[in-house]
């Protein structure tokens, strides 16, 4: 166990506002070169996550965000792997850091949850074995205080009779049951930060809502810091206090909960809420979908990446890439957008009265040239 | 051809009639021991005396977490499984009893969309070859040309390209190939469409087009569709009825509007309740959360079968199984349960939205 970190180890719940976050991303560059060419999933993001809160990245598969989050535990480093920016963890950078350092970081001071609990989880081994597993290669203890400590976990999480689940294999497990085994497989070691990629998505509501309650109150108790990346705007709803919207490996929007919800300012992000019926929502309301498909991360388009797929686009949008700029008179919220942000406001305050893009384009610039149609078959430019 | 047998079809003025019925259905699944000598030890009983109706036109929707049988009733209900007991009845006929021709033409009538549009599309195969193995199957449009001009009208329908019909299902997207699904399955130009969790597998911004491809189709052809999805939102937007299931059996039937905004069994308040709603609630609704995962469907519990988890049981519901019947005078829907929620413990645990 690294010295440095022991005297933050339990400081309590309280947040470190106003000092340095606990985990500070600048600037972070990720490519993957294949043999198809070059393939830019994390283009130049920034974002800081503070013990004690959560920050959601929402965006499609392909968006780059579960990239990022690998990169924070070094699981995309490779010959082949291009990582720049830099990742500063309780002041060390995680993208320098040599793979033995990373290595009693991982698992121990950050923690991630995975997708599919199935294939995270070792089918060969007892679940008990494998959370103990994640006690002894950070923690110099016996074999027996490393089971309790399992059995501890699968208590904390909510699994019924611990001291027998202790010795079930995965299999024996339903896919609830599977989750929250790796979310006590992550809390092990009381991480600082918990990165959970889609961690309800395979699961049904009813688990899901058990599921994001269990996260909120562990967080209460434990007072870590949680990045949750999903495509399900309603799951960040419920336990986010800051979102980032990714586009083609771009945080395109990011603001608190509050301000993406009543005031979304980027086209996709109008994109994303009025694609999904909601229940809070008229019944026979029409949904609006994002016209096409998200972009090839190798030849990424031009100019602002969602132009092929924005109603709102003007000819000058597809030379110039937008910059993640603060929005006007909203303190906390920026986007990367070109559009005036008047302009944005009314489009979405004419998007909220139910009207379509197609209509709502009026308000780009009323002599506008002919609006580039956007219909399903722009999905085939492939 | 096509045009006017579409158009026959939507002036029927016989929306409202039934065209599927469904009574005390049963499948059980064995469970069995033994290599050579294979005995059974029990049963996965994964529908178990189901029964309602679909009336001609509208989209029914079953809803229900995984395990629940509701894809198992879809299979039924086209026949890709046999009863083990009950009667599927279209068009006043039990399927059951179909053969051969009889059961082919059946699935003139009947088609499905399946959920993973990767594994429900031959790899080998082209997009053309696909959508127009229905006709093959079928004996229909014969001639290569005319085959041919159909597919790409298909097509061209469901938002694919056209010149796209010697491509392979590798070369599209997701969304794409659900398209592909829904141009096979309107192929035949069938009565009722299943589509079993047909958006599940897509991206959010895709779910939108499938979703609205499937509305529009069943307006012009006056399609009957039955709708399953674990998606509760979804599912609202799509359906006009729909069926709640727990582990195996109906627990209520009621139109949209009625079960979202007055569900009377707790198990569809529970599920309402869990649904996290794209925007951050104001003061935090008491969520109804169920504890613990559902029961084996082989060992299902007795009485109400919801009683394990159900926060209102009490003795009577591990005794007597409640059965499906109108709760309240005013509302045409059902639900079996015999303490069905009132209206201040909705107010209470579903979000506001619903029941303002």
């Amino acid at each position: 166990m690294s010295v440095q970190s022991e005297p933050t180890r339990g400081a309590g719940p309280e947040p470190t506002r106003g000092a340095v976050p606990l985990l500070q991303v600048e600037d972070l560059r990720v490519s993957f070169h294949t043999d198809d060419g070059v393939v830019h999933a994390v283009d130049g993001i920034s974002y800081s996550v503070d013990s004690g809160r959560t920050l959601g990245i929402v965006g499609e598969s392909g968006s780059g965000k579960s990239v990022s989050s690998l990169t924070t535990l070094g699981l995309t480093r490779s010959p082949r792997a291009q990582i720049e920016g830099r990742m500063l963890f309780d002041g060390r950078d995680l993208l320098t850091m040599e793979d033995d350092a990373l290595r009693r970081v991982r698992g121990n001071d950050i923690a991630m949850i995975f997708q599919d609990p199935l294939s995270a989880l070792h089918p060969f081994y007892k679940v008990g074995n494998q959370l103990m597993e994640a006690v002894l290669s950070h923690r110099d203890v016996s074999k027996q205080a490393a089971r309790d400590r399992a059995i501890d976990l699968l208590e904390l999480v909510g699994i019924p009779d611990p001291q027998r689940r202790v010795d079930a294999y995965p299999h024996e497990f339903s896919g609830g049951m599977r989750q929250r085994a790796m979310i006590a497989m992550a809390l092990a070691n009381e991480p600082k930060l918990l990165i959970a990629d889609e961690p309800t998505t395979a699961l049904d509501v009813t688990v899901q809502a058990q599921i994001l309650a269990l996260l909120e109150g562990l967080q209460r108790r434990l007072g870590m810091a949680i990045i949750i990346i999903t495509h399900d705007l309603g799951v960040v709803a419920e336990i986010a206090d800051e979102i980032a919207v990714m586009y083609a490996g771009r945080i395109v929007e990011h603001a608190s909960a509050q301000q993406i919800f009543a005031s979304p300012q980027h086209p996709y992000t109008w994109g994303l809420l009025k694609s999904i019926p909601r229940l809070d929502n008229p019944r026979g309301e029409e949904l609006v979908p994002i016209s096409g498909r998200p972009p090839s991360l190798i030849n990424r388009p031009s100019g602002c990446h969602f132009h092929p797929r924005c109603p709102y686009v003007r000819e000058a949008h597809k030379r110039i890439d937008p910059r993640l700029e603060p929005v006007p008179d909203d303190p906390g919220h920026e986007v990367a957008c070109l559009l005036q942000p008047q302009v944005r406001g009314s489009i979405w305050r004419a998007l909220q009265a139910g009207q379509t893009p197609a209509a709502a384009r009026r308000l780009v610039e009323p002599a506008a040239s002919a609006p580039v149609e956007a219909t399903p078959l722009a999905e085939e430019a492939s | 051809m096509t045009a006017t047998v579409t158009g026959e079809r939507v002036a029927e003025p016989t929306s409202g009639t039934s065209i599927i019925e469904v009574r005390n259905l049963v499948k059980h699944f064995p469970i069995t021991r033994g290599v050579i000598f294979q005995r059974q030890v029990g049963a996965v009983k994964a529908v178990d005396d189901v029964s309602f109706e679909v009336k001609r036109g509208e989209t029914l929707g079953i809803v229900g977490e995984t395990g629940c049988g509701k894809s198992t009733t879809a299979r039924l209900i086209v026949r890709l499984l046999d009863p083990t007991s009950g009667q599927v009845l279209f068009e006043g006929e039990d399927i059951a009893k179909r053969k051969g021709d009889a059961l082919r033409a059946l699935h003139r009538e009947m088609q499905m969309i399946f959920q993973d549009p990767y594994s429900s599309l031959n790899p080998r195969r082209r997009v053309g070859s696909i959508i127009a193995e229905p006709f093959v199957i079928h004996g229909l449009l014969k001639g290569e040309g005319e085959r041919k001009r159909r597919v790409q009208e298909l097509m061209d329908r469901v938002g694919l390209n056209p010149e796209h019909y010697n491509r392979y299902p590798h070369e599209f997207s997701g969304g794409q190939r659900q398209r592909i699904g829904v141009a096979r399955a309107i192929a035949l130009e069938p009565k009722v469409l299943v589509a079993d969790e047909p958006v599940s597998a897509l991206d959010v911004s895709i779910q939108a087009q499938v979703l609205n491809l499937l509305r529009d189709l069943q307006r012009e052809m006056g399609l009957t569709l039955i709708f399953i999805a674990h998606d509760l939102s979804v599912v609202r937007h799509m359906c006009d009825r729909v069926a709640v299931m727990y582990l195996g059996s109906l627990v209520e039937l009621a139109s949209s509007d009625e079960l979202y905004a007055h569900p009377r069994h707790p198990y569809t308040g529970a599920l309402l309740s869990a649904v996290p709603v794209p925007e951050p609630p104001e003061q935090k609704r008491d969520r109804m959360l169920l504890s613990g995962d559902v029961p084996s469907p082989a060992n299902p519990p007795k009485a109400c079968r919801f009683h394990t988890r159900c926060p209102k049981a009490q003795e009577l519901c591990s005794v007597e199984a409640p059965p499906l019947e109108h709760k309240d005078p005013s509302h045409e829907g059902l639900a079996a349960c015999h303490f069905p929620l009132t209206e201040d413990e909705i107010r209470q645990r579903l979000p506001a939205a619903l029941t303002r």
